[in-house]
């Protein structure tokens, strides 16, 4: 049983006591403790339950490369599932949840899986639900989801805040081990903007652990004093609890940043997401132990050796009283070391390899440890956790030679640079056959814009494995990283180191060598996914031979940790299988985030009142006090209607609809797009965008267009108002004036760029109401001002200039609803005091304000087209009866081509009539208008659809436009349109033109 | 009067400060901008023609350039539609457009220690004090929505957005500024 050592543990500080909760059980742990560490120091080594066999499984690792004590942390907005508890600090207050466990940690039903896992191979999916098919749907996969996966997704809203912050950087260093510190120090003592980051809460990585000295002095005084100076240059920044999580294409590079994980208490944002722009990227991201493949090793109380080193060390904590080491190379050594000094017992080291002579070694045997040098383990013993391992000769199938009691094995089978940083953007890895392992090829880096390489990697993660290689290939970083932006750096020595001489490790995939099949499906390569060696072995066998495909199939390397312990040993067991070398079987594609990072930060700010800019029309807050129904038009918020108390949105559209065809209405139109376009070729450039004839248009005047896109499909409509010679107002859709004005200048800009024409977009500049209906002109003219808006004066499609009341107004008369009408544009800042003006001299005449829906059925009344209900980006303007809009004088207009396809050209397009229906009913929105038969899918055949569908309180009954194939020739035939309760409704073929079709009553 | 601003002076308070400025005058002006009677029309109604990417100020007029073809000129909200006028007169004969645009924007103001890192965490732009200095006009986003950001000499930072979004960008501001979340990464 692991517990807390008497003394020791250089990141916790014992004279503090912090309390939490493990599965609802009060523990408590120090300042510096991560869950892990005082779960150990509690006792608890059991800390989750395997992915498919559920098996009992302990803390393996001490950092970001945990797979498996993931566990759900906090409750309610705050919790978070599969959060590694060694990558956890511990406050007061802290709840933590194991997972994948029913009914408990302890006792889990699941575990039978594991007693029989010959059912569960590779592949297992894949083989056995192809049939019956159905099965799969509804029988396998809501059982397989029970028993597979792990944590649970949060039900409630998330508590924090997040937030983004984009830094420029000259140099981002990732990693703040003795090689990131090194290489920022140089940097910074150059001049260089510096950013330093380090995932974890403390300085100096492995190297204070290790017993490294720098200069003659304990490695951490050399981090202190380096932190001093780096802390004291203006030009560097250094952060902890960041994590370098991305690097993507020209230097961009993603920086998680944890601010209050560790204590929640402090508000502000939870996280950080960090949007680095860097000249060039040093990764100094250190390098990850690889497990053994030996039988039971994940049994809890295995643990990497560095891992357990760092428990001794960091955090004071005994893995038990006996420690067995099972190695292939020196640095496990270390392990035994820090225990025997720290008064544990190391019964044995097992060496794999057949002679170990280094200096380690020698210590060791120095010690008084017994070391047994060409010795694997045959088998771990125990079931929750370990009680004792099997010894056994490495070169042979596993038999016996002896057996040690022990509570915990510390395992070592090399070290592998973390190169995900590297390989993110591009940079290559080459095999280093002496160190077995996959490390950076520093000539086929990533490149940036310049082709030349911008990310460089320094100290472990370049492959380097001692201290003084580490700080040298780090100082070498910081000169390229220097020579790269031009800068030069000082020759300074790097600081002399007390490295003891190591022997070469030897590959060791597989403990025994000859190990049989039975122990075979006992060593696991991914613990978070249960993926065993014999797994990779049956999909060789069954002829997976990229590396890709035997991932996928086996699923090896695919969960949370993504491979970090796996890769290597999953790769060497898939070349032993194959009879191939590893560098020929290829790695995996390391993609972001090198460890997951919170959906909150990636979010960044964008939730709740923030989470998208709402538009608002100058009239805003009145609509809002009015309490009316809102609909999102593009990113603005229009009023759907106006409801009174009691009134369903049926009633108050009609009451609308009836008070602005009978008296008055007044519609905020500020949504509507408003393009300036200015200059000696502006008519020329608007005939080629819209489909009628523009540059005829007289100053004063206004002419409705149709704009298509260069295939010919309707795109845009609306009034264009010319305001003097040179000089156009373009009005489009509310929606479309930003797609509009981008249309207009990509044309300008790439095409037509020798024509004289300036556009602006002045959508926003005005709030455009419109005063509707009978009484319209009676209430300009009760509002006074300067100006004459006599039919005579200003008749239908003019417009003028002047003064209404106070206010600056700029007069259209134009009509979307049949009714006398005036659009009025107010400068934006008298928007609101205009409304309101309006409103109070308009209760002569009962004035209603009129929401989106009163408007569309108008227009539906009128028979006008809507861009984006009669059109979908498949409609034509020939196809809505809109020929008329379509000059035959123009030499040429966007879509002219387009349109004389033969595809555009033919007879059988569907086309726009209107639609009633024989019982007076409305027709249902986008219904088919059903045809003979059915089709190659059985589906009733179909010649025709609904584009546009109203109740017409004007009429009493329900109209509909639709595009009917050969519709205009079909005017009083009847048709029948599928209903969504699965019947039909019969409705007669019409004029869309509904109401007023002579416009007596606009143009009065 | 019956005229407003957006947000009609709507303040975030704190150490860091965010106001809407209220209602100011702007006059958009594309052309031709080497030529002389640009500069000359830019010189009666301001403080003449900026360098790329740089903005003058003049007592209550500023000149911004925007882009090759077009500047920016502020100037008291009620002497717009005279700006626009007296540029017209200057400039006759010559292929431009002036617009009185004051009503289509809104103003905003970023002052106090967390100004910079405030518009940082929204603005992908370097805004460390070596690179982003006064009289620089950098037209950028602000999360979601384009922006116009300039220094003035006194450290504070102005913020041209549209009306339409005036309240989004005033509540991403305050949000960003909230002395909660000091990054301390600009000293």
């Amino acid at each position: 049983m692991s517990t807390r050592l008497a003394s020791g543990g250089r990141l916790i500080d014992r004279h503090t006591t912090r309390t939490f909760t493990f599965n609802g059980k009060r523990l408590s742990g120090h300042d510096g403790d991560t869950l892990a560490s005082a779960l150990l120091a509690n006792g608890q080594t059991l800390m989750g339950r395997s992915f498919k066999y559920h098996r009992p499984r302990g803390v393996v690792a001490s950092g970001a490369e945990e797979p498996n004590a993931l566990m759900g942390i906090g409750e309610g907005g705050r919790f978070e599932p599969n959060q590694r508890a060694t990558t956890t600090e511990i406050f007061d207050g802290l709840t933590a949840k194991t997972q994948n466990h029913w009914p408990s940690l302890d006792f889990d039903v699941g575990a039978v899986n594991a007693m029989v896992p010959r059912l569960l191979p590779a592949g297992f999916y894949y083989k056995t639900f192809m049939f019956p098919r159905p099965f799969w749907k509804h029988v396998f996969e809501p059982v397989i989801r029970k028993s597979a996966g792990l944590g649970a997704a949060p039900k409630d809203r998330d508590a924090d805040r997040y937030e983004h912050f984009y830094a420029h950087v000259d140099l981002l260093v990732a990693g703040g081990g003795i090689a990131g510190l090194q290489a920022a120090l140089r940097a910074g003592q150059a001049g260089l903007r510096v950013l330093l980051v380090e995932q974890t809460a403390h300085w100096g990585g492995r190297a204070p652990v290790d017993g490294v000295e720098i200069g003659g002095k304990p490695a951490e005084e050399w981090i202190n004093d380096t932190l001093q100076a780096l802390e004291g240059m203006e030009n560097v920044c250094i952060r902890t609890r960041s994590m370098a999580s991305g690097v993507y294409d020209h230097g961009y590079a993603l920086v998680y940043e944890r601010l209050t994980d560790h204590a929640p208490e402090m508000g502000g944002p939870r996280h950080r997401l960090w949007r680095v722009r860097a000249g060039q990227i040093i990764t100094a991201t250190g390098a990850i132990e690889r497990p053994l493949s030996f039988a039971g090793n994940d049994i809890p109380g295995v643990m990497l050796a560095s891992a357990l080193r760092d428990y001794v060390v960091n955090w004071g904590i005994s893995p038990g009283d006996r420690t067995v080491i099972v190695t292939n190379n020196d640095d496990a050594y270390r392990t035994a070391l820090v225990l025997h000094e720290a008064g544990l017992a190391v019964p044995a080291i097992v060496d794999a390899r057949p002679s170990a002579t280094g200096d380690l070694p020698q210590a060791a045997r120095e010690a008084g440890i017994r070391v047994l040098t060409g010795t694997g383990i045959a088998e771990v013993k125990g079931r929750k956790s370990v009680t004792g391992v099997v010894l056994c000769a490495q070169a042979g199938e596993g038999a016996a030679t002896d057996e040690i009691a022990c509570e915990a094995v510390a395992m070592s089978g090399g070290w592998s640079p973390v190169v995900h940083l590297w390989s993110h953007c591009g940079g290559k890895l080459i095999w280093d056959a002496e160190r077995s392992h996959f490390r950076p090829d520093a000539a086929r880096a990533p490149t940036g814009h310049d082709g030349k390489p911008f990310v460089i990697t320094a100290g472990a993660a370049s492959g380097a494995e001692t201290a003084g290689d580490v700080l040298a290939d780090a100082k070498t970083a910081a000169g390229a990283a220097a020579d790269a932006l031009g800068r030069s750096l000082p020759d300074l020595d790097a600081a002399g180191t007390n490295d003891p001489h190591e022997e070469p490790m030897a590959p060791v995939w597989i403990m025994p060598q000859g190990a049989g099949p039975a122990k075979r499906m006992k060593m696991w390569l991914d613990y978070q996914n249960d993926v065993k060696v014999s797994d990779v072995r049956l999909a060789a066998q069954e002829g997976y031979e990229s590396v890709e495909h035997t991932k996928r199939y086996t699923t090896l390397g695919m969960a949370t940790d993504q491979g970090k312990l796996s890769n290597i040993n999953g790769l060497a067991t898939l070349a032993g299988a194959l009879n191939a070398e590893i560098p020929a079987v290829g790695t995996t594609t390391f993609r972001p985030p090198y460890t997951p990072i919170s959906m909150g930060a990636i979010a960044g700010e964008a939730r709740d009142a923030t989470f998208q800019p709402l538009r608002r029309t100058p009239i805003h807050d009145y609509h809002e006090d009015q309490g009316a129904y809102m609909e999102p038009v593009g990113h603005w918020r229009r009023p759907y209607t106006y409801p009174k108390t009691g009134e369903s949105h049926a009633e108050s559209v009609h009451r609308e609809v009836l008070a602005t065809r009978n008296s008055l209405g007044l519609l905020d139109a500020s949504t509507l797009g408003k393009i300036l376009v200015k200059g000696p070729d502006a008519g020329k450039f608007l005939d080629m965008l819209y489909t009628n004839m523009m540059s005829t248009l007289k100053p004063g005047k206004c002419r409705y267009g149709l704009m298509c896109n260069e295939n010919g499909f309707l795109m845009d409509d609306g009034v264009v108002a010319r305001l003097d010679e040179d000089t156009f107002l373009v009005h489009t859709t509310s929606g479309g004036a930003e797609h509009t004005h981008a249309h207009m200048e990509d044309w300008l800009q790439c095409e037509w760029w020798d024509w004289k024409v300036h556009t602006v977009n002045i959508t926003e500049q005005f709030a455009q109401i419109a005063v509707v209906g009978p009484n319209a002109r009676k209430l300009l003219e009760k509002m006074g001002g300067d100006m004459d808006l006599s039919a005579e004066a200003l008749p239908f499609m003019g417009w003028a200039e002047g003064r209404i009341g106070g206010f600056d107004a700029r007069v259209f008369r134009i009509s979307f609803s049949g009714e006398l009408s005036y659009e009025i544009a107010i400068p934006a800042s008298q928007g609101r005091a205009f409304w309101d003006a309006a409103l109070e001299a308009g209760g002569t005449w009962d004035i209603t304000p009129y929401g989106t829906e009163a408007l569309h059925i108008m227009r539906a009344e009128k028979g006008f087209i809507m861009i984006g209900d009669e059109t979908d980006g498949t409609v034509i303007p020939q196809d809505l009866g809109l020929n008329w809009a379509i000059s035959k004088k123009k030499e040429d207009y966007m879509g002219k081509r387009a349109q004389a396809r033969s595809h555009m050209t033919d007879p059988t397009r569907w086309k726009l009539v209107g639609l009633e229906t024989t019982d007076g009913s409305t027709l249902p929105d986008g219904a088919y208008c059903i045809a003979a038969g059915t089709n190659a899918n059985n589906q009733r055949n179909v010649q025709g659809r609904v584009t546009s569908t109203y109740h017409s309180p004007t009429l009493g009954r329900g109209i509909a436009m639709g595009l009917v194939l050969n519709g205009p020739d079909r005017m009083g035939d009847i048709v029948e349109f599928n209903k969504v309760d699965g019947g039909t409704v019969a409705a007669k073929i019409v004029d869309p033109v509904f109401f007023d079709k002579d416009g007596e009553k606009q143009n009065v | 009067m019956f005229e407003v601003s957006a947000l009609n002076g709507a303040v975030a308070d704190g150490p860091t400060r965010v106001e809407e400025a209220g209602l100011q005058g702007m006059v958009t002006l594309k052309g031709d901008l080497g030529s002389a009677k640009m500069k000359a029309a830019l010189k009666a109604v301001g403080p003449g023609l900026p360098d790329r990417r740089q903005i003058v100020e003049k007592g209550d007029r500023a000149v911004a350039w925007m882009a090759r073809d077009e500047v920016l000129i502020l100037c008291p909200h009620a002497e717009a539609n005279a700006v626009v006028t007296e540029l017209e007169a200057a400039l006759a004969g010559e292929h431009f457009l002036a617009v009185n645009v004051s009503d289509a924007r809104a103003m905003l103001r970023v002052t106090g220690p967390g100004a910079r890192e405030a518009l940082a965490k929204l603005a992908p732009v370097d805004l460390h004090p070596e690179s982003f200095r006064a009289g620089e006009m950098r037209r950028t986003r602000l999360a979601q929505v384009p922006a116009a950001i300039w220094l003035s000499e006194t450290d504070e930072i102005s913020v041209i957005a549209f009306r339409s979004v005036a309240k989004y960008v005033f509540d991403i501001l305050a949000l960003s500024a909230d002395d909660s979340g000091r990054v301390g990464y600009f000293g």
